[in-house]
């Protein structure tokens, strides 16, 4: 055994690889329960490839045989519906997985310096996410995938010159037809899964590049011993190793339980109309997307020509503020000019258009992050009250929203979608603010 | 370090040459796959126009049909439906139809070319949701007491009158579409040929 390793290691970097990443990785040693959540999104990640796969071999991507091909793995492939539903239920466990581990970042500053590229890449991995997903929810073409697809895609139409082209293009056809079925199948079984499994790596190698950040923000790294390791780091490997495999079998415990007993989740995590073939002159009475799109859907329905006045307010507000703190005067300059444009953009446009610019920018946002947080802390530990009320309520609104994207958009519902959005963007816009001026407490040199 | 001879300067020229020549080479390469995606050959030839028969069509009847893979819609459109038609200028986004959602045939309040009969595409122009036919005025369509009849897209909440003309402060931009038309006879209508001025 031991020679067959010496042999392997001297034509592959076995040991070095193993040694750099787990054995020898120092990851601080004060990691908690959010931190689980890195390993549990690879677990998902590798249980969607893995159904997916066996999906495969019995789906059809044919618009004359998907919808029956679904119905086929369900009642006849023996333990077809298990797969089906590890997939389906994988698929919102995925994003409740990432969503809290993108918390994790708010919660202790790891977006911010030097973790920007580890922040930049997940959310390119976020982006190709939820692509995927959306891609993979017109397969079954069942009415909601046809007609969610359908306005996801008629998103694009909205953009101006380009839009009607472009959106033809995605489709391959004037409608939605077997073309964009065909492709939507190429996309989600191949190609962005490929593109998910290398950014993944990616995100890894640039983690370990810098090394974790942890409950206190504190870099470890400023704190070594006589041998160069981290006095506050313990390897990766047995610790946290173990430490996670206990997480995931209380994470699969949780996840066969609603799989067994709840797969669909009262429609939560497969909306019942579904379950109806594809019509294309009938749009399902309620139209939904699946729980993890509502809070950016909420934001697009809230764009009507009405509200434009309070959009003009806002970045007239962000626009002056800037202006007045801002010392670069080519800084000075854009805070002028952008909200201007954007103002006569309001008026002149379509409502809708600006619906979409305001999902697309409710999402591209947290891109900006590490350079819209100006605390002189990471952790929210030593943070004071107002990073910690702009977060508390920041994560009320956007579950609100996703509450309200899921409710027809009319009067009191419309209103609050309307205000939650304000509030949305103004977690974001006004950071540079109150993140300075927050008082903080003193960090510790060493973690707790 | 020894240039040994080396011409940096002519060296970088070349290498930033042969780069830039093989930038422009992968951009061409790329060009088959971008146009592959493309409506096909076959999906352009797919639009035939259909013939529709509109003799069974009662009062008040609205029929929908299949056209190039979209929903269109024929109502029959009573007199009451047709008086709801006027006074909602107010609230309308583009009462007299001017934006250029329909042929130069079917436009004023009616958007039609016999004004009873209504043609349009149903598929909402906000995002392309079908709405939802809620002809009955009054509040039995659940839209209040004063909702004189039309169209209401679940999806974000469009409102459209009789004649697929969209209200203001709604999500949705535009009237609904009404598609080139054109009879063949009394009572039957060719989707997708559009009608000779002048003519009925
Ligand atoms: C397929 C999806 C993803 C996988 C498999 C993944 C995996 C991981 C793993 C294994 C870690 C180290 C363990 C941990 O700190 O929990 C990590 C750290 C991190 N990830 Fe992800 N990730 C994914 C998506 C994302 C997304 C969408 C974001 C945010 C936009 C993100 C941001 C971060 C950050 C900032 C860290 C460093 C955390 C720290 O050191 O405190 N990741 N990721
Ligand atoms: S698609 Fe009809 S309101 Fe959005």
């Amino acid at each position: 055994m031991q020679s067959l390793l010496e042999w392997v290691d001297a034509r592959f970097p076995l040991l070095k690889v193993w040694n750099e990443h787990l054995a020898e990785y120092y990851a601080p040693k004060n990691f908690n329960f959010w931190y689980y959540f890195g390993s549990l999104a690879i677990l998902m990640l590798v249980l969607q490839i893995f159904s997916g796969i066996f999906l495969t071999i019995h789906y059809k991507p044919d618009v004359g045989l998907a919808f029956a091909s679904v119905e086929y793995i369900m009642r006849d492939v023996p333990w077809g519906w298990f797969i089906r539903y590890l997939h389906s239920t994988g698929a919102s466990a995925f994003f409740i997985v990432i969503y809290l581990h993108m918390f994790r970042a708010l919660l202790y500053g790891s977006h911010r310096g030097p973790r920007e590229l580890v922040w930049i890449m997940g959310m390119v991995i976020f982006v190709a996410l939820m692509a995927e997903s959306f891609m993979g929810y017109l397969l079954p073409w069942g009415n909601m995938s046809y007609w969610g697809a359908q306005v996801i895609i008629n998103l694009f139409d909205a953009i101006p010159v380009i839009g009607p082209g472009l959106s033809e293009w995605i489709r391959g056809d004037f409608v939605i037809s077997d073309a964009t079925l065909n492709r939507f199948f190429a996309f989600h079984v191949a190609a962005v899964p490929l593109v998910l499994v290398i950014l993944v790596f990616m995100h890894i190698v640039a983690l370990h590049r810098v090394g974790s950040n942890n409950p206190d923000g504190i870099e470890i790294k400023e704190n070594k011993g006589a041998d160069g390791i981290p006095l506050d780091g313990i390897p990766f490997h047995p610790y946290y190793t173990v430490k996670d495999i206990v997480a995931v079998v209380v994470f699969l415990i949780v996840l066969s339980s609603v799989l067994f007993f709840a797969p669909e989740l009262g429609g939560w995590f497969l909306e019942h109309d579904n379950f109806t073939p594809a019509n294309v002159l009938q749009t399902p009475p309620e139209i939904v997307p699946l729980w993890y799109f509502t809070p950016y859907y909420s934001i697009l329905r809230a764009c009507t020509p009405d509200y434009m006045i309070y959009l003009s307010i806002f970045v007239g507000i962000v626009g002056a503020m800037t202006l007045f703190s801002a010392r670069n005067i080519m800084v000075k300059a854009v805070a002028v000019v952008t909200p201007l444009i954007l103002i006569v953009g309001f008026y002149t446009l379509e409502a809708k258009f600006w619906g979409v610019v305001a999902m697309g920018v409710s999402i591209m946002v947290f891109f900006a992050l590490p350079w819209l947080d100006r605390s002189t802390v990471k952790s929210i530990r030593y943070r004071g009250w107002m990073y910690k009320t702009a977060l508390g309520i920041f994560v009320v609104t956007f579950l609100v929203l996703g509450y309200l994207g899921t409710q027809p958009p009319e009067g009191l519902y419309k209103a609050l979608a309307q205000i939650g959005t304000l509030i949305y963007f103004a977690f974001f816009a006004f950071m540079p603010w109150y993140s300075q001026i927050d008082k903080t407490k003193p960090v510790p040199e060493r973690v707790t | 370090m020894s240039t040994n001879g080396v011409d940096k300067k002519r060296r970088r020229f070349l290498v930033n040459l042969t780069a830039g020549v093989g930038a422009v080479g992968s951009g061409f390469a790329v060009a088959p796959f971008v146009m592959s995606m493309t409506p096909s050959e076959r999906a352009k030839a797919a639009g035939a126009p259909v013939e529709v028969d509109i003799s069974k069509l009662e009062p008040g009847q609205l029929l929908t049909v299949k056209w190039r893979g979209k929903p269109v819609w024929l109502l029959n459109r009573t007199p009451v439906m047709m008086d709801s038609l006027k006074g909602l200028a107010d609230i309308l986004e583009d009462p007299e139809s001017t934006d250029a959602e329909q042929p130069t045939y079917a436009k004023g309040i009616a958007r039609a070319i016999k004004p009873e009969l209504l043609v349009v595409v149903g598929l909402c122009t906000h995002l392309g949701c079908s709405p939802d036919k809620k002809l009955e005025a009054g509040a039995g369509a659940g839209l209040g007491a004063d909702w004189p009849g039309g169209f209401f897209c679940p999806c974000h909440g469009s409102k459209f009158d009789l004649s697929g003309r969209v209200y203001k402060n709604v999500p949705a931009p535009r009237n609904l579409p009404v598609p080139p038309y054109s009879f063949k006879s009394d009572t039957e209508i060719v989707l997708g040929i559009d009608q000779k001025e002048g003519v009925a």
